[in-house]
């Protein structure tokens, strides 16, 4: 029998509905069509602020905080930055309440050399009212913006080369974390594919570091990335925080949180659609009609601006890989559902977020990762579509960019994808050219943009996806040059789209569809 | 190797021309001779903010017809002056790290800018840029003319220049940048491969989103 967020379409089921950018889209899946879901957020922690004392005194493979502590000591804590969780937390953010317990603990042990970078690696620099979101008011006022800034991996005086794996990688760190008695990470796990040594030895490095794993080769070699014992993107950086552990007094503090991404009024927007209540129903044929009526920056409004009311599940101390074990298994507890038998087409909706656009615009290279990278390898095991199978998914691929944050990729996408879709060969050809644009380098430093070389880790991590998915279909989209230009069919409905699919499927296909967000994990059995 | 031709005024500094003329002309040896030139400005005043409107060039030639009478040694002598009391302190701080960049990875910095090469040789020193194009006054006897040397370095014909320092230089337009903050300096910014607006202006502002040119703001 299978596990109740997987349900079996018969004649009766209602019509599903999925996200297509900041819209939402009814469509109707033929009779056995297996839907996925999420499972129900696990029940948050009771008492957080005690859940984070416990933790820090009680850590697992390392002694505790405080006893790590001397007065005059240099301590450097890192903080994830707010390409996490999606969307943002409700205030106050889990960051801010473990940021708030081990300032005062730092204090009360007279450490006052502290402090806070956001390991942004080659993210863009977060604004000072996203920061006060993540850290609060009280901290914000306290340390921004000397003591609590940006990590800026283009300030080459402000990074320390520390040394060379076995196998050649380069690990090359923030100087302050480098130079400091004791680093504290501050994580937020949201997915299983964060955390673990990928917050210090990924967040705290530049492109040197950087370009040992974020490359085609590494990543055509993950199965999935949401796996991380599965994926050779984790293995390499296992390795380089392994030697960053051991050149830096690394104190590890992870936190998980559930999958409630939906605030009450929205709740239902995670439910089976056969399963709503009248009322739900009702407010679901509200929502789409407004969807439908108004703009796309009051779409875009309705989603991002309303923070998520996550619960936190768990928090961990300690050694970083001690910790990232118990994160792992609560973050699984929450996403893993168990599927046997892989799809020969898959479908999925778009939403309108991913980490790389909090607070702009899903521009159609992030369709890309989201789609052959994110969508794709969520699951454990098996991929949940069989190698060469269809994948269709429902976005508009609007040719539109956020020139601030994304310039960068609208030259990648541009002028680059029409000479090639070759992952190795943009890397070959224009990687290091890319990460060599003063212009671009400028606004990475000093304006709010993602790093030059940012678009071709966007294209790489799809590399897995596309090595792997035999078509890719898109049903919606408002134009027919991006989805060429991406190496994508086009369909005008889901029904074109799966005529077009079974064309190239056996004669009778298996075909499951993902409803997310909120976000889960097929635990897949082939 | 690629080069990098950055225009100054507005761009790299945030005084115009106006500002070391201006220097230039309370720094006559009397009184009174600074008067007679402040004058004889202010009376141009209204050509000059009517050529601004119409022609760069011409902008320029009325300008720096100011310089009409200036020993030569005089302008060499408050040069160092002009630059170290007007120009340095209105260097963008982020001005010097984007020139930095360039230079860090390989690219000949070029300034190329309408004001007067002296003051622009000694900024080019102070920022590590490797070249200027500028405009040069005529220089008779000893005594500056206040007429600009052909050719006269503005607007469109910047970008020409530009083209002919790449050519000279070697260097392929496409993989060559270009920095400015004038829709004026459109032309100069369309020949090369990597065009960038910096604290731009409403009208190239509009242009460089529809383009997708980056948009940097060193004034920030």
């Amino acid at each position: 029998m299978s596990h109740p967020c997987v349900v079996t379409l018969d004649s009766r089921s209602a019509p599903r509905v999925l996200f297509s950018g900041d819209q939402l889209v009814e469509v109707d899946l033929p009779t056995g069509t297996r839907v996925l879901y999420a499972k129900p957020p696990l029940e948050p922690l009771k008492d957080v602020d005690a859940a984070i004392r416990y933790a820090i005194n009680h850590p697992y493979n390392s002694e505790p905080l405080y006893a790590k502590l001397r007065p005059g000591m240099k301590v450097t804590i890192a903080v994830d930055d707010i390409s996490l969780p999606l969307p943002p937390m409700k205030r106050p953010d889990i960051r801010e309440r473990v940021l708030t317990i081990v300032l005062d603990l730092l204090s009360d042990y007279g450490v006052d050399d502290v402090e806070i970078i956001i390991a942004t690696s080659v993210h863009r620099r977060m604004k000072d009212w996203e920061v006060r979101h993540i850290v609060g008011d009280r901290i914000f006022n306290a340390y921004w913006p000397k003591k609590l800034y940006n990590h800026d991996a283009e300030n080459l005086a402000n990074m320390k080369h520390i040394g060379t794996t076995d196998v050649g990688e380069e690990v090359e760190l923030n100087k302050r974390a480098v130079d400091s008695d004791l680093v504290i990470y501050v994580n937020l796990n949201l997915v299983p594919m964060d955390g673990g040594h990928k917050s210090v030895s990924v967040g705290l490095c530049g492109y040197r570091s950087l370009r040992a794993h974020h490359n085609p080769r590494v990543m055509r070699d993950c199965y999935s990335y949401m796996d991380p014992k599965s994926s050779a993107l984790h293995t390499s950086v296992e390795r380089m925080g392994r030697l960053a552990n051991k050149k830096l007094n690394v104190f590890t503090i992870e936190t998980t949180i559930n999958n409630r991404m939906f605030d009450r009024p929205l709740e239902f927007l995670a439910r089976n659609e056969d399963d709503l209540s009248a009322g739900e129903k009702s407010a679901l044929r509200a929502l789409r009609f407004t969807l439908s009526k108004v703009p796309q920056p009051a779409r875009q409004a309705i989603f991002q601006r309303v923070p998520s009311p996550y619960g936190v599940t768990g928090v961990f101390a300690g050694e970083t890989e001690a910790v990232h074990e118990h994160t792992l298994k609560r973050s699984f507890d929450q996403y893993l559902v168990p599927v046997t038998g892989q799809a020969d087409i898959l479908i999925t909706g778009i939403p309108y977020i991913s980490p790389y656009n909090v607070n702009s615009f899903l521009n159609p290279l992030l369709v890309q990762v989201m789609a052959n990278g994110y969508m794709f390898n969520l699951y454990r095991g098996a991929p949940m579509l069989k190698k060469g199978g269809t994948m269709i998914i429902l976005h508009p691929c609007t040719d539109l960019f956020d020139n601030e944050h994304h310039a960068p990729y609208i030259e990648f996408v541009h002028r680059l994808l029409p000479e090639t879709r070759d992952a190795m060969e943009l890397h070959k050809r224009y990687e290091k050219k890319f990460s060599e644009n003063p212009a671009y380098i400028e606004m990475y430093r000093f304006g709010h943009a993602y790093h030059p070389t940012h678009p071709f880790f966007m294209w790489y991590w799809g590399e897995a996806g596309r090595q792997h998915i035999g078509r890719m279909i898109v049903v919606g989209a408002d134009n027919e040059y991006i989805p060429q230009l991406l190496g994508w069919e086009t369909a005008r409905t889901m029904d074109e789209a799966l005529r077009m699919a079974k064309q190239s499927a056996p004669p009778t296909p298996e075909i499951m569809a993902l409803h997310s967000p909120p976000i889960f994990m097929a635990d897949m059995t082939a | 190797m690629p080069a990098s031709y950055f225009d100054v005024d507005g761009t790299l500094v945030t005084t115009n021309l106006v500002h070391p003329t201006v220097f230039y002309m309370l720094n006559q040896p009397t009184p009174m001779h600074s008067l007679a030139k402040l004058g004889r400005a202010l009376v141009k005043a209204p050509w000059m903010a009517m050529a601004e409107l119409q022609d760069r060039r011409l902008f320029n030639e009325l300008l720096f017809s100011s310089f009409d009478g200036v020993s030569e040694d005089r302008l060499v002598a408050l040069a160092e002056e002009a630059f170290a009391k007007v120009l340095k302190p209105a260097i963008y701080g982020k001005a010097r790290d984007l020139v930095k960049c360039s230079l860090d990875k390989g690219h000949e910095v070029v300034l190329i800018s309408g004001a007067l090469d002296f003051l622009m040789q000694r900024l080019a020193e102070h920022l590590g840029a490797t070249g200027i194009i500028a405009n040069r006054l005529e220089v008779k006897d000893g005594f500056a003319t206040g007429k600009l040397l052909r050719p006269v370095v503005a607007g469109p014909e910047k970008a020409r220049l530009i083209r002919e320092h790449a050519h000279a230089r070697g260097h392929d337009l496409d993989e060559c940048f270009a920095y400015s903050d004038s829709y004026s300096d459109v032309p100069m910014l369309s020949v090369v491969g990597y065009p960038a607006a910096v604290n731009p202006d409403r009208k190239l502002k509009l242009l460089a989103q529809a383009y997708h040119w980056p948009i940097l703001h060193l004034a920030a």
